[in-house]
């Protein structure tokens, strides 16, 4: 079955590639965004990456569907945390009216 | 070996209720002391009430008890209130005792005191702390009634120092006046030297006792044992003729194949045969159990730390009895223990023969520091005796002691408390008749205080000081009796000088009751030269005074002064145990003569002649309390003498005197002392008229002087020709400033030189001490500071710091934690392609 497929057969590898491409994008928003809902996509950006790697390492390798179940739990996870995220940024941003994270170190020790 | 053991042991009768006798005046003086201030308030009479009552009731008890004392077996009552402590060999009960001895001391004691009390609520009537001198009084009966009442040396001790607190407290009962506040110091701090003789003769005593006796003699061993001995019958009174036969037939019966027990009261005692059970046969101290001949064991079940005791008994035809060998205090069990006969095998190895040895003969030749022990121990008793009885060279307290109210010195320093060193020779007469060395000193000491005092007597002016001399002369006499070896004259001496001298000291008091209607300081009311001719004013207190000096002067044949004297002398001239005997008998006639001068002079003075105005009106006899009491002593005064008038019944009606016989037991049965069968009638009779001449003759020498204070001239002659005399005699030879010149100020030079040490040698260690402690601590704090704080404080700096410097890592910002774990999992990266 190996030979029959064509030269450019979409394999793990570039699953791979888009998954750290899209890491890459999403590690690189959380870490220059100064605006809260910014880096929120950044993060959703992350978790998108490793949910996608979660399937394509689930369809390549593992064989069975713990990989898919996962990145529903995932899929799940980031909505709602953007759902609670995004409130908090909301009730920062009545109180404050600011949502530039660098001015909000309040919490610091 | 228990059947070695034989000896004459104490019968006793139990006597429950002999503690009644004492509990009567320290209930009234309880009573006193909590309500008298509020019963005196209310009436008077209420506490001189509660303070009679209490005496009479304690009269009558003993009066029960001694009516019981004749008819008892053994004559000798016992009773055990309670344990005070068992300590190893240290057995102390509460137990009171009453033998012949005590007896007589008991009936003296609250018979005379229940008289001084009802006289006392006459003198005292104007004192605003009447209530106070009721409840010393009756404490004082109370502590006396301890000491002759009690058991063993520790219930006598009690009494010996309650009666010296009492003392105190009487002496300085008008305690504002300075002077007689420091008289009752003086007696009390005169009595600790004496006291500190008697625990030291205690103590030794005891020391000598810690050991075991066996056939070989002493070996030490300190646990607390028993032995069976066969009991002998007490010692028979040798007999005055043909009616003396039978004398002593009491004591002889011994009741065959009984088992005696009396020690340790309070143990259960148990009798084992071979290999059977042990049979409960009674309590101590009154077991007297019949037993079946043989072989047995005795267990004593002492409760508290001895536990159990045992020993092998034989029971045979003769009684058996048990008892303590080693230190007791008890006077009871230490006079059987010492009387008690050891025999011994010939022994063919060494050579020993065989024979009989009595304990104490066995003590007499131990010795410490090259003196008998025996000797040691009666010497430190002697002591005491000498502080408590005012003899050389303790006796300066007693005239001092006239600073208290009169009837005080009556009770305490005449007749009873000061006799209480006599009452203890005589006690323990077993003991000093052992040491002839003792005997000796004892008569020597009696003898000099005897005449010494009696000198001292002759220049004085206070009516008081007269009879404080004369009774510590008396008390001299007493020594010399006991001394001599005749204890039961001793206590004669001192039962007839109980009468006369409270009597004259009572007659002197209401000599002063009636003077201070004319001088109202006491100084004056005591001088004789104010008195005079008080014989038309006062007949009744006249009269018996006339009596008792009558009494004391030894006038023959009626007054008891003179039958007790008079044997006092005959027993020292004639007794073989002590060292010079008549020198002794010279100072004693000497002092008699004395006596009967100091006794006429202080007569006539006051009494003699005519009244001054002044007196004839003011001065009025005193109130039936006081002369009742007056009359019935003056009467004993003269017939006390005759129980005990021993030419009449030795030579006369062949037998001892009644008083001789009664106090044989306790005081000559055990006595070692001895004196010459048969002395010729002629050379007693001889001395006898000797004395009675000289004192005749001193009688004529005061009446030529004294009488009608006739020729005050001729007495102011005769004193400035003898100046020198009378000023060292009525200065009492200045042994008082001797006294204070070498033993007070010794005293308190010692204290300015201990102070020195103390400060110098004590201090400088102390501060020494101190400096080095505190240079050390100081040293432990600077290592502390900087070796032990530094590092604790180093790690908590150091923490600080720490957390200072990382603070700065956490901004708060996420973008900054972001950076930070992307460079670390950088670097793990790194990391991993470089080990790959």
């Amino acid at each position: 079955m190996q030979e029959l497929r064509p030269i450019l057969d979409i394999g793990l590898v570039h699953y791979l590639t888009i998954a750290a491409v899209l890491f890459g994008f999403g590690l690189l928003t959380v870490m220059t965004r100064r605006n809260a809902v910014g880096m929120l996509l950044g993060v959703e950006l992350i978790l998108n990456a490793a949910g996608l790697n979660f399937v394509a390492f689930s369809h390549y390798v593992g064989g069975r569907i713990e990989g898919q179940i996962f990145t529903v739990f995932i899929i799940i996870l980031a909505a709602s945390e953007a759902a609670i995220a995004l409130a908090i940024v909301l009730q920062l941003y009545r109180h404050t009216r600011n949502i530039v994270l660098d001015q909000l170190a309040q919490l610091k020790g | 070996m228990h059947s070695t053991l034989h000896g004459p042991i104490q019968h006793i009768t139990s006597a429950p209720w002999l503690w009644l006798i004492p509990l009567f005046p320290l209930l009234g003086a309880i009573i006193n002391a909590f309500f008298g201030q509020r019963l005196q308030k209310a009436n008077q009479a209420n506490v001189h009430f509660v303070a009679i009552g209490a005496m009479a009731a304690s009269f009558l008890v003993a009066v029960t008890h001694f009516v019981m004392l004749v008819g008892a077996e053994g004559r000798f009552l016992y009773g055990h209130v309670w344990s005070m402590f068992r300590i190893g060999q240290l057995d102390v009960d509460f137990a009171f005792a009453m033998d012949e001895l005590s007896g007589l001391m008991t009936l003296i004691i609250t018979g005379i005191g229940t008289l001084i009390h009802v006289y006392s609520a006459g003198y005292m009537s104007k004192e605003p702390a009447y209530w106070r001198f009721f409840c010393y009084l009756n404490l004082f009966v109370f502590s006396m009634l301890l000491l002759v009442l009690g058991e063993n040396f520790m219930v006598m001790f009690f009494g010996w120092e309650g009666v010296g607190l009492c003392s105190y407290l009487l002496i300085g009962f008008w305690y504002r006046d300075y002077g007689k506040a420091t008289a009752g110091m003086k007696a009390f701090v005169v009595n600790r030297v004496g006291d500190w003789g008697f625990v030291s003769g205690l103590m030794i005593l005891f020391w000598g006792l810690g050991g075991a006796w066996v056939a070989e003699g002493y070996t030490r061993d300190d646990s607390p044992r028993i032995a069976a001995v066969t009991a002998e019958a007490m010692p028979a009174q040798p007999s005055h003729g043909e009616q003396g036969e039978h004398e002593g037939a009491h004591a002889a019966a011994a009741a065959p194949r009984t088992l005696t027990v009396t020690v340790y009261p309070g143990a259960d005692v148990y009798v084992q045969r071979e290999e059977g059970e042990p049979q409960h046969i009674g309590r101590s101290p009154v077991v007297r159990h019949a037993l079946e001949p043989g072989e047995v064991t005795v267990l004593v079940d002492v409760p508290g730390t001895i536990g159990r005791l045992e020993t092998r008994a034989t029971i045979g035809d003769h009684e058996t009895a048990l008892v303590v060998l080693g230190p007791t205090t008890s006077f009871r069990t230490l006079r059987d223990q010492l009387t008690l006969k050891v025999d011994r095998l010939a022994n063919d190895e060494s050579g020993a023969a065989g024979g009989t040895t009595e304990l104490r003969d066995v003590l007499a030749n131990k010795k410490i520091w090259g003196i008998g022990l025996l000797t040691l121990a009666c010497l430190g008793f002697f002591i005491g005796a000498t502080g408590k009885s005012a003899q050389i060279p303790l006796y300066t307290w007693l005239p001092d002691a006239m600073a208290g109210p009169t009837p005080v010195s009556a009770l305490i320093h005449a007749a009873t408390m000061v006799t209480a060193g006599v009452y203890m020779v005589a006690r323990l007469s077993f003991l000093f008749s052992m040491s002839p060395t003792a005997m000796t000193v004892v008569t020597a000491v009696g003898a000099m205080t005897a005449l010494f005092a009696a000198t001292m007597g002759f220049f004085q002016y206070d009516i008081k000081k007269v009879l404080a001399y004369s009774t510590v002369s008396q008390l001299g006499f007493m020594f010399i009796g006991v001394g001599s070896g005749a204890y039961w004259v001793g206590i004669f001496h001192l039962m007839t000088h109980a009468f006369f001298k409270a009597n004259l000291f009572l007659c002197s008091g209401s000599v002063i009751h009636g003077m201070h209607h004319v001088h109202h300081d006491e100084a004056s009311s005591q001088d004789m030269r104010n008195m005079g001719g008080l014989q038309k004013v006062m007949p009744k207190t006249a009269m018996c005074y006339l009596l008792g000096t009558i009494a004391i002067t030894a006038v023959p044949p009626g007054a008891a002064g003179f039958w007790s004297k008079d044997e006092i002398l005959w027993k020292v001239f004639t007794s073989e145990t002590i060292w010079g005997g008549p020198i002794w008998y010279v100072l004693g006639l000497c002092a008699a003569a004395c006596t009967s001068f100091y006794m006429w002079r202080s007569w006539y003075m006051t009494f003699s002649g005519e009244p001054s105005e002044t007196i004839k009106a003011k001065v009025h006899e005193s109130p039936a309390s006081m002369t009742v009491v007056l009359q019935i002593l003056a009467a004993l005064s003269i017939i006390g003498g005759l129980i005990g008038a021993a030419p009449v019944f030795h030579h006369l009606l062949h037998v001892a005197p009644p008083l001789e016989q009664w106090l044989f037991g306790p005081t000559m049965a055990f006595s070692r002392a001895t004196f010459p069968e048969h002395s010729p009638i002629a050379l007693e009779l001889g001395l006898m008229a000797l004395s009675i001449a000289l004192a005749a003759g001193s009688w004529l020498l005061a009446r030529s002087l004294y009488a009608n204070n006739a020729n005050p001239a001729r007495l102011a002659a005769i004193k400035a020709r003898h100046a020198g005399v009378w000023r060292v005699l009525h200065n009492k030879y200045y042994v008082d400033e001797i006294y204070q010149a070498t033993i007070v100020n010794g005293v308190r030079k010692l204290r300015i030189v201990l102070a020195d040490f103390d400060k110098y040698a004590v201090d400088g260690f102390v501060n020494g001490a101190g400096v080095f402690g505190k240079t050390a601590s100081k040293i432990v704090g600077l290592v502390d500071q900087h070796g032990v704080d530094g590092l604790v404080n180093g790690v908590a700096d150091g923490t600080l710091q720490a957390g200072r410097k990382l603070r700065g890592l956490q901004t708060g910002r996420i973008q900054n934690y972001v950076y930070g774990i992307v460079g670390g999992v950088a670097i793990l990266a790194f990391l991993q392609y470089l080990v790959k």
